[in-house]
Parts: C-alpha cells; structure tokens; sequence
C-alpha cells in the first residue's frame, strides 16, 4: 500500500513523469488500435466477435521474430508477417468462420476461443514460453535531464503503425473491395441483392484482419515482447477498446486505443508491472459497466 | 416414474459405489469425472437453461478453493503467517481439526461463492450475449491475476493444504466420495429445479427475455438466484479439488481459464446445452476422450483439445441430446401437428 | 367521477429531430374498453412503447394507479399489473400451448419460495379453461411455434390472461388476422373485460373493429392527439376523416 502511494506521490512530485507515461501509452496503444480496428472491421462486417484477435498479433510477431532469427533485416518483417497472416487468416476463415457466420453469438465467441487456445499452444510447442523480442540496434533519444527516454525502435513503430492504418484507411476508402466491405458491413442481405459476392467480402475481410494484426504484433515484437500466452490479454484489450468506441468509429478506435494504452501504463506504473494483465482486465470490466450504465438510463440493456 | 427410469437410476448409483473398489488405480480420474459432472451441471443451469453462457464459471472454482483453504487454516493458525512460512514448521492439524476445517472450509467456500454470483451478476446481468460471457471471462482473468499477487494466501507461488490423515488410497476413496456426493446432489437439485415454475421461467428468460420481461417475470432475481445456485455447487466442488489437490495456485490450477474453465462448456455442448442429460453424457464422453488419447499426442495434447473444441462447436453444437431430439423426437414426448403441416406445406 | 387508471400528460418524444409523439395527453378508465387510432406513422406505437417503458420519454409524465411510471423499465411496470401485448407476436415457440400457458403465470404475485414449487393441478385446470377460451384447446400439446400466425396470437392473448393484469394493453391484435376470425376475436376481447374485469387498452388500425369494441376512442396524427370521444362522435368528427384521407 505504501508503495502505491509512493508511485502515486511521484507522479505530482515530478510532473514530467506523467509526461513519459503519457508517450509510453500512446506508442505503444497505437498498436492495440490496430488489432481493435481488425476486431472492429470483422464484428462490424460479419457480426463475429473473434476472440483469438490477440493470438493472430502473437503469431506475427513470431513471424518477424523467426526471420530476424535467420538473418533477415527486422522492417522486413511486417510485410512478411503480413503477408503470411493474410494466408493463415484465410484457412481459420475457410475451416472455421466461415461456418460460424450465420449461427449464433456464442458458437462465433467459442469457436474462436477454442482457435485462440489452439494458436497459443502451437505458438509454445514450436518457439517455446520464453519472452521474446527483437533488437533493431537503434539508440535512444532522451529529454530532460535523462528523465524522459524515447528509443528510436519505438518512434519507427509509431510511424509503421501509422502508414499501416493510413493505407488500410485510403483501401477502404477508394477500392471496390473497400466498398464492397462497407456496403456488406451495412447490410449483408441487400448486398448480396446487388450482386456483391459477400463469401468472398467475408473471406477478404476475415484475412486483412489477420494481416493487420499480424503487422501489429512484428511491429510490438520490436518495441515490446511476445510471449505464446499473451495473446488473449491482447484480445481483451481489443474488446475494451471496441466496446469503448463502438462500431464504425474509426477516431473513436484510434482515441480509445491511445487512452487504453496510456491507462495501462499508468496502472502498471502505480501498481507495478506484476498487475499489467490484470489491469487490462479490470480496464474491460469499467468499459462494460460504464457502457452498461449508459444503456440503463435509456432503459435499455447491452445487446 | 416408469420402471425402465429406476432401473436406470438405480444401475447408475451401483456403478458409482462400487467403481472406486473395483478400479482402484483410477481414483483420482474417477474423482475428477465427478468434477467434470458437477461443473458442466452447473454451466448447463446459466448456459443451456437460462441462454446466459458465462465463461467465468471457473471464478467460483478458483474461489471456492481459496476460502475453503483460507477458512481451514484460519480456523488454526493466522493465514497470513502460514503461507509467508510455505508449509515450514506450522502445518500440523490434529485429526478433528483437519476435519472441521475441511467441513466448515467446504461449506464456507459454496456460500461465499453464492454471494460473488449475485454481487457479480448484479453488475454483468444486464449484459447480453456475447458481452455477457467476455465480461464473465474478464471477472475469472482478474481474479486469478489479483490473487496471484496477493501474498496473504501465498501469492503467485499458490498455497498448501495439510495432507488427508489417513492411508493414501483411503483418502483417494474419501474424496471420490465427497465428489460423487456433491454430483449426485447437483444432479438431483437440476432434475427437481426444471419441474418447478422456477425452471419454465428461466427457459422463458433464454427463449426470450423482453417477452418474460413483458410479462412481470422477475428477471433479473431468477438470473441472480439461477447464478447463485450454481456457483454454491461449483464452490463446493472448487473446495473439495483443494483438500484433494493439496497445494495449488492461482494461475493453472485454481483460475485455470483455459483448461477447466472452457472444458465445462465443451463438456455441456458435447452432450446437449439445455438438457438434463446431457451435461451429464458430455462431461463423461469429453473426460473419457481427454484420459484415453491424453498420452498419444506426444505433446500435442493442447492443441488436439483446441481442436476438439472448435470442431464441437462447429459441426456437432446439438450434442448427443440435440442429435438424439432431431432423430427421435418421439422419446421425448415431443408431438408435431400432422395436419397442419401438411396444410401449410 | 370516472376512475381514471392510466393517465399521460403531456408527453412529448422525439427520435433524432423528428417528433413522434408533441404534448399527448389522455386516459384510460379502468374497467372499460379504450381506443387509440391514427393512420400510419402517427405516433401511436411510440405512444405505446412510451407507457409499456421500451424507451425514455422526452417530457410530460405517464401515471399508472396514480404512480409515476415514465421512468421504470419495462419489466417493473409490467409487475405493477400493466400488460402488453406485441404487434409481432412474441409467444415461445419451441414449447406447446400448455407450457407457454404456464409461464405466463402470475410471477409477479409470486415470491421466489412459491416460484419454486412445481405447477398445481389449479393452474393446469386454468391453463385448459383459457386456452378452451379462445379456441385453441384442442392445439394445446402442439408446438406453438407450429400454429398459424393467428392462433399464434390468440395464444398469446389467451397467456396474458393467465398473468391476471389489471390492464392489458393490445398491439393491433387483429393484424395479420383472418377477417372471419376477426369477429370472434372482438368477442373474446369484451367477454375478457366484461368477465374478468381487465381494463383492454387497444391500439388498432381497423376502424371498424375499434367501433365495435371500444367505448371511448382517442385519434393521433401527426404525433397530436387530434379528437377523443364516443365511436359516433369519432365517427363524424371531420378532422378524424380529414387525417385518415391525407386531407388538410
């Protein structure tokens, strides 16, 4: 208890820590609003709620991972991660969700739960449960007096992150797939009226989610570690942050992600490291119930 | 009650009786089927009665097994000075008072279990579907991530309980016997509970619940109630596994999310959601699978289980009930209007 | 001085700038038959859904027995005795007649302790006598998800009378409904408030239907209560023609 107060007292005792907190989160929440766009972009289209999200992120990073392992340069891969989450998205699409689709919420939610395990365990059995990261060899930048330290690894994560998103945005946008996508994002039924081949959107759909979270995890194996299980911790907080922002809010995703982020290192910060995971759970429980409490006063319920 | 149904029920409690003295190399799997019964019993009650699919089920699992310990322990030593101790020095209990501790701890563990169902359904009953079982999910992560770091009752490294005073084989009879027990109370407590107003009313909440809404059916206290009652069971059985187990700990064993906690569900969709039966048929069919194939995959257990998981759910979601209620509805007294639907067809 | 059961004042609801219900005020007297008509997009499922709780209301207040309800949810108004009926029928399908029956039973006079006890004979006995009510006995053990769309919703009429309301509240409960079945239906409906003494509260499209079976009528348009009176008087008021012909 002392030293929460003690974290506590040293966040007003040097404001600039807050300031470092801050930075940490954002960079590192640029990333969950990657995996939450997925997330957001396949509940929205095909009204899955993907719980093995997290798992996806964790593979990509093992794909950067085992590359840099064989001598590869690092920013190679995010396109390799990519690239074979796109594949891999494709053939949990084909045999599992494809299935799912059409039954109900629950069937999506434990089906995807049982591929989430499924990946977390094949994930341990070929890489092994160490932690695992990556070096890009870059210094790091720092501020005031040493207090505030920006690793440059970091700040090209930031950047990837955010030409990922950019040209995720502009595809949706401008292509006729991105169209396609939102218009069966808006009403599957009439789509298919209109002659859009929703599988297909669907199988598309499902595989950009894969990639982008497989980006999203070769760029965290650089600024930050993977590790088989954390996957699901990585899921949850994909949910948080979708269910803070709502479907179709693409700022919302982004300010949510960013927020989330900050939060959990302000937790981690106050608390210690040891309640990260817990923090990300508990930071879901506050989004439901505040969400819930909003619905009550329309006398509604959370659907 | 037909003569076949007390032949049947009468062979079942037989079997359970004399299974330990005959098979006596597989106490501790026949104990843990028994576990696998009562917990796929008890998600049936939410899950398949009420439509509520909680994957936090394991939270009263992982609880019930905290207070029984904490309970038994504090009844003798202070807690705190026990664990921070690791079992060096202070961990003898008289007979009487293993015992005691175990009786009062157990039945501690089902109440308190009983109140979280209701403080915590209070706050998630309001939500729906999928929300509803994420934020469940989300309770039983939290959980077993706090009490991991809550050195009080042992922290990340778990806590141990005294060993049972008797002979090794008699204590694996011992605790075969208070599962089958608490099994067979569950059981009957379901078979009674689907007969009573009680019963329509929650598969009036499941098929649809604005309607039973409409209809002044107190929603949200038969959720809370339902809830409650399962989560006393699971208790129980959450205390039981620590006296059992001896020492555990919060993450694999205790809050064991991903194992027990999912195998619940897969136990009640293999054999049918929403049937008495059925979680019975599932938990043994799943347990049967899990020993028998268990050695064969050389390490990829997990993922077999995985993968037996998403192809429950995705090709065979009915269950042996479901399957057995398409193909023969007859046996369950189901009629259909032969004249109407040739009128409408 | 009549006794006055549900009484709106003034109540006001708008969905996103378009206003569906502007300062409506009327009431329902227990014991009787009350109408409301209007053409489409009147505001009178709005109105509906403002008193049976589905959403909140923007101003003015709904009494029930004299309580302030504008504010509970919908299932705390149910319990106070304030039934509905839906326009999509709701009824559970996948059980038969005698088991929808019996879930409608009164849960809200229930405590939890008689909740769990198992169905008497009485309530069988009753669940037969309704559904011999409106017609539907000899279906009884069919799936009611199986029946016609009509007996659909005579069975759920025949499952709010099981639930003893103090008033009921019907959503066009002749739509959907063979003509020729219509008559008996607007039977059943007064015989259940001369019998059983439930207040009926219907909304209905069918002008003929609510002149046969209401009392006192109350015409919307345009989210304005336009006219209130007897069926003559609603009969001859030439706004009420005025709004169902689209005239101004």
């Amino acid at each position: 208890m002392d030293q929460i107060l003690g974290n506590i007292g040293l966040l007003f005792e040097f404001p600039i820590v807050n300031f470092k907190i801050v930075i940490d989160g954002i960079m590192i929440g640029a990333l969950f609003a990657l995996a939450a766009y997925g997330l957001a972009l396949v509940w929205g289209v095909m009204n899955v709620k993907n719980l093995a999200q997290g798992d996806f992120v964790i593979a990509g990073g093992y794909v950067s991972w085992w590359l840099v392992q064989h001598g590869f340069p690092a920013l190679l891969g995010v396109p390799a991660a990519f690239i074979v989450m796109w594949g891999i998205g494709w053939v949990v699409y084909k045999l599992v969700i494809s299935r799912v689709i059409e039954r109900d919420l629950f069937t999506s939610l434990l089906a995807t739960f049982g591929l989430a395990i499924m990946m977390a365990q094949i994930l341990n059995l070929l890489f092994g449960s160490d932690t695992q990261s990556v070096d890009l060899g870059y210094e790091t930048l720092y501020f005031a007096d040493g207090l505030i330290d920006i690793p440059i690894a970091k700040l090209i994560g930031v950047i990837m992150a955010a030409i990922l998103a950019a040209g995720v945005i502009i595809f949706m946008k401008s292509s006729r797939m991105g169209q396609a996508i939102r218009a069966t994002a808006q009403d599957a039924r009439a789509a298919r009226v209109l002659g859009i081949d929703t599988e297909k959107v669907y199988a598309f759909t499902f595989s950009l989610n894969a990639a982008i979270c497989g980006a999203a995890g070769a760029i965290i194996v650089m600024v930050w570690v993977i590790q088989p299980f954390y996957g699901i911790t990585h899921s949850i907080r994909a949910f948080v942050i979708v269910t803070a922002a709502g479907l179709g809010n693409l700022p919302g995703v982004i300010a949510a992600g960013l927020g989330i982020g900050a939060l959990e290192q302000y937790g981690a910060h106050i608390f210690g490291i040891g309640y990260q995971q817990a923090i990300a759970v508990m930071l879901l429980l506050l989004v439901l119930l505040i969400r819930l409490i909003q619905q009550l006063r329309v006398r509604q319920v959370l659907k | 009650m037909g003569n076949n149904k007390i032949i049947l029920y009468a062979a079942i409690l037989a079997i359970t009786v004399i299974a330990p003295f005959v098979f006596p190399a597989f106490g501790t799997q026949l104990a843990t089927l028994w576990l696998m019964i009562i917990v796929a019993l008890t998600w049936d009650m939410t899950g398949g009665q009420m439509g509520y699919n909680s994957l936090g089920n394991i939270f009263f699992y992982g609880t019930g097994m905290y207070v029984a310990a904490a309970v038994t322990i504090g009844m003798v030593y202070d807690v705190g000075e026990y664990t921070s101790a690791h079992g060096g020095g202070i961990t003898s209990f008289t007979d009487q008072q293993y015992f005691t501790g175990m009786f009062v701890g157990i039945l501690a563990a089902g109440v308190f279990c009983s109140v979280c169902a209701v403080v915590i359904g209070y706050l998630t009953f309001g939500l729906r579907g999928p929300y509803f079982a994420i934020g469940t999910l989300g309770v039983a992560i939290a959980a077993g991530e706090l009490v991991s770091n809550w050195d009080w009752i042992g922290g990340g490294q778990g806590i141990a309980l005294p060993v049972y005073p008797g002979d090794l084989d008699e204590g694996k009879v011992f605790f075969y016997f208070l599962f089958a027990l608490t099994g067979v109370a569950v059981f009957l407590f379901c078979r009674w509970l689907y007969q009573t107003r009680f019963g329509a009313a929650i598969n009036a909440i499941r098929d649809d619940e604005e309607k039973a809404d409409a209809m002044g059916i107190h929603t949200l206290r038969y959720k809370l109630v339902t809830w409650s009652m399962a989560a006393f069971f699971v208790g129980i059985a959450g205390g039981i596994s620590a006296f059992q187990l001896i020492h555990f700990e919060p993450l694999e064993t205790a809050y064991q999310t991903i194992n027990l906690g999912i195998f619940m569900v897969v136990c009640v969709l293999l054999g049918g959601k929403g049937t008495l039966w059925g979680p019975v048929i599932g938990a043994s069919l799943f347990h049967v699978f899990k020993e028998v194939t268990w050695n064969y995959f050389l390490g990829w257990q997990w993922v077999a289980l995985g993968a037996l998981i998403v192809v429950t759910v995705v090709y065979f979601k009915d269950g042996v009930m479901g399957y057995l209620l398409h193909t023969k509805p007859e046996w369950f007294g189901v009629k259909i209007d032969q004249k109407a639907s040739e009128e409408t067809s | 001085m009549s006794d006055v059961i549900i009484d709106v004042q003034g109540v006001s609801k708008s969905f996103g700038g378009v206003k569906a219900n502007t300062n409506v005020s009327m009431q329902v007297e227990r014991g009787g038959i009350t109408g409301l008509i209007g053409p489409n997009g009147s505001g009178k499922t709005t109105l509906f859904n403002s008193i049976v709780g589905y959403h909140p209301i923007d101003g003015g207040s709904i009494k029930f027995e004299g309580q302030e309800i504008s504010k509970l949810p919908v299932q705390k108004i149910a319990r106070l005795g304030l039934l509905r009926t839906f326009q999509q029928t709701r009824i559970y399908g996948a059980m038969n007649g005698v088991e929808n029956m019996l879930i409608s039973l009164p849960h809200r006079k229930m405590s939890l302790l008689d909740a769990l006890k198992k169905n008497t004979r009485e309530d069988y006995e009753r669940a037969d006598q309704l559904l011999e009510f409106v017609g539907l006995y000899e279906k009884r053990f069919l799936k009611s998800g199986d029946l016609s769309f009509g007996q659909q919703k005579l069975l759920e009429f025949a499952m709010a009378l099981m639930n003893e309301p103090t008033c009921l509240l019907l959503d066009e409960p002749t739509a959907g409904i063979n003509p020729t079945l219509i008559n008996g239906l607007i039977d059943r409906l007064k015989r259940a408030n001369e019998e059983f003494g439930i207040t009926l509260f219907v909304i209905e499209h069918n002008m003929r239907v609510i002149m046969n079976l209401a009392e006192s009528i109350y015409c919307l348009a345009h989210g304005e209560m336009l006219a209130q009176g007897t069926p003559d008087e609603i009969q001859n008021d030439q706004k009420v023609i005025d709004a169902y012909l689209g005239a101004h």
